[in-house]
């Protein structure tokens, strides 16, 4: 089936030597960040994580945004999701392959990767993040490919193929919430210390994932012969309206309670993010915006007369979709470092080389779904789904 | 031709499988070494079950009365002076009271001397360490024999989860090479690489000399250090006798160091 993904007009190679193009510009930079260290981003003593962190923890999102498809085709028997499993699950497969990158690009020492698992340490969530993560990689890849296979020969796929795919429906939810573990599990980042994390990032992923699918999908509808369906497109935009209203609402539940409690080290995050620290707020304006474009996406998507028009659905997933990255992304890091545990201020703000390599792994992701999804599409185009 | 393609992976994958199994049935099935060397502990060495820090922070008045205290530790464990901020390291160093204390005790209406004085802070060598309890290869880890919280600066992979773990923002990370930032390289102890993450380390390296750590001897008396868990020490009796406050108790970490107010 690989051969598929070569064989494209003079647009798609123009897509994919851009993408190359993207990624390598990234690379580049990287050699400069491995020679000099992580110096050349933007992060201090008090914001140890920023722009890499934030685009993992919202990509783990993304890629747990699959199950959205899968859970309802292969759980509930919802045949029309058949057309589009495939995607949900190469979109996962590109959004860890973003979400690993991410993790290594962010290492101080990155050859050492593997001490992780020469010295694994069952305490440490981030141990299981790496095992929850790669496996997830490897059960997507195997059930997408195997599936799409013998749809391809058809012939139904083959039975051993069902466990993995009953497993990797609560592995979908498992990558999120040790993901928000990694976080709401540490004692003195008031900002972060909830046990609702959790449940506010599956919301988000849940909103943010299958608004991506749903923009996909109207891309392919574009520029191939396969139709992944307006019906499905519908679904999954009702999914959106769902998850988005539920993420809006635990972000209120978190302001009641860091407000109405009035304790302080839960409140100047908040405050930080919202209205500004002690004369800092280089994240005011970018919240205000992640809330509106939230807002509007809301209005959008809950109102059937707006969902079922194209322009306003593709306007509302855009604002889910970027409303969720800041929230989710730059908000929860910084909103977590700043104010530092000492109480004291130092605001971080992303450097031109760190957006480049930012830039160079989503081009990679994007390399990657291009050629998953060219292979899906081509498939489905020759059985003529 | 599907099918040779396939057979021809399937005897490549079959060829890499045998080639590297030697290297690991050999790791596996090697008999253990006859004698294990062991490390031993020196004469002269001190040692505690938990080892512990009193600051008498009445006897510092301005800055100048800590920064022998900061000059002593930077200088013999080859911290770097970097002034850019975002690149700083350090291992020890004096804030307010404010800042020290936030989140645990009252920071309002203080006498002016209480406000301005300059509070020491460092690692805390918690008993309760959620640094170590993050790190996810075991380079940050709680030597049972003492209680310090050690680092392997070797194994870091510079995830920096510690530094986020950590209530006490006692870590630093190299952002940059340490190296051309060091005045005065001293040859026994090890400089660091870009990367890694590192922190005060109760000098342990002292410690196994006879050694009282160097903040604490370059303070002439105003800090103490012992053995938390032995009654008689000098530690315990201070604690006794003053009323003392460890940074942010209520988070459960056990901080062992203490300071008279």
């Amino acid at each position: 089936m690989l051969e598929l993904s070569i064989k494209g007009t003079k647009r798609y190679y123009g897509w994919l030597a851009l993408l190359l193009g993207l990624a390598g510009v990234g690379f580049l930079v990287y050699l400069k960040q491995l020679d000099f260290g992580l110096g050349i981003t933007g992060m201090n003593r008090d914001v140890s994580w920023g722009f890499y962190i934030a685009n993992f923890t919202f990509l783990v999102g993304v890629a747990a945004g699959g199950v959205m498809v899968v859970l309802p085709y292969y759980l509930h028997d919802y045949k029309a999701y058949g057309k589009v499993t495939i995607l949900g699950e190469f979109l996962a497969i590109a959004s860890v392959v973003m979400c690993i990158t991410f993790i290594l690009v962010d290492l101080g020492q990155p050859m050492r990767v593997m001490n992780v698992l020469l010295y694994p340490t069952p305490n440490s969530v981030l141990f299981w993040d790496t095992v929850v993560l790669n496996g997830y990689l490897f059960l997507n890849l195997i059930i997408g490919w195997n599936v799409l296979e013998a749809e391809r020969q058809g012939v139904h796929y083959q039975s051993w193929l069902k466990p993995l795919i009953y497993i990797s429906i609560p592995w979908a939810v498992s990558i999120h919430t040790v993901t928000a573990f990694l976080y709401c599990g540490l004692p003195g980042r008031g900002f972060w210390l909830t046990a609702i994390l959790a449940p506010r990032f599956l919301s988000s992923a849940f909103a943010s994932g299958p608004a991506l699918l749903i923009l996909l999908c109207l891309v392919i509808r574009r520029v191939s012969n396969f139709d992944p369906g307006w019906k499905q497109i519908q679904s999954l935009a009702v999914t959106v309206a769902y998850a988005i209203c539920i993420n809006v609402f635990f972000l209120l539940c978190e302001v009641f309670v860091a407000f109405y409690s009035q304790i302080p080290e839960h409140m100047d995050h908040l405050k930080y993010l919202f209205v500004g620290l002690h004369g800092h707020g280089a994240y005011v304006p970018w919240m205000w915006t992640s809330m509106t474009l939230m807002v509007i996406g809301i209005i959008l998507l809950v109102n059937p007369v707006t969902r079922k028009n194209e322009l306003t659905l593709i306007a509302g997933c855009i604002c889910v979709f970027f409303g969720c990255w800041i929230d989710k992304g730059m908000g929860m890091i910084s909103g977590g470092f700043v104010p530092n545990p000492l109480h004291e201020i130092n605001e971080y703000i992303p450097t031109l080389l760190e957006g480049l390599i930012t830039i160079g792994v989503y081009a990679l992701g994007f390399l990657v779904l291009t050629l998953l999804f060219k292979i899906a599409v081509s498939v489905k185009e020759e059985v003529g789904a | 031709m599907d099918t040779s393609r396939r057979r021809l992976l399937q005897l490549l994958g079959l060829s890499a499988a045998a080639l590297s199994a030697p290297p690991v049935l050999d790791a596996l099935a090697a008999a253990p070494p006859a004698a294990e060397p062991k490390i031993g502990t020196a004469k002269e060495a001190l040692t505690a079950k938990q080892w512990a820090m009193v600051i008498d922070t009445r006897q510092f008045k301005k800055e100048d009365d800590v920064l022998p205290l900061i000059e002593a530790c930077h200088k013999i464990h080859n911290v770097p002076k970097i002034d850019f901020k975002r690149w700083e390291i350090k291992w020890i160093w004096s804030t307010e009271y404010q800042h020290a204390f936030s989140g645990t005790a009252s920071t309002r209406f203080l006498s002016e001397e209480v406000e301005h004085r300059p509070f020491l802070v460092l690692c805390n060598h918690c008993e309760n360490p959620p640094c170590v309890r993050a790190c996810p290869t075991k380079a940050t880890f709680k030597r049972e024999s003492d209680g310090i919280v050690m680092m392997d600066f070797h194994r870091c992979i510079g995830c920096r989860f510690c530094m986020a773990a950590c209530p006490f923002g006692a870590r630093s990370f190299n952002y940059r090479d340490p190296r051309p930032f060091i005045k005065e390289t001293n040859q026994l102890f090890p400089t660091r690489m870009k990367g890694v993450v590192e922190k005060c380390n109760f000098c342990n390296e002292r410690l196994a000399e006879g050694k009282l750590p160097a903040c604490v001897e370059a303070s002439d008396g105003k800090l103490k250090f012992g053995d938390l868990f032995d009654e008689k020490s000098e530690v315990r009796e201070l604690i006794k006798t003053n009323y003392t406050i460890r940074r942010k108790v209520n988070l459960g970490t056990e901080p062992a160091v203490y300071y008279i107010v």
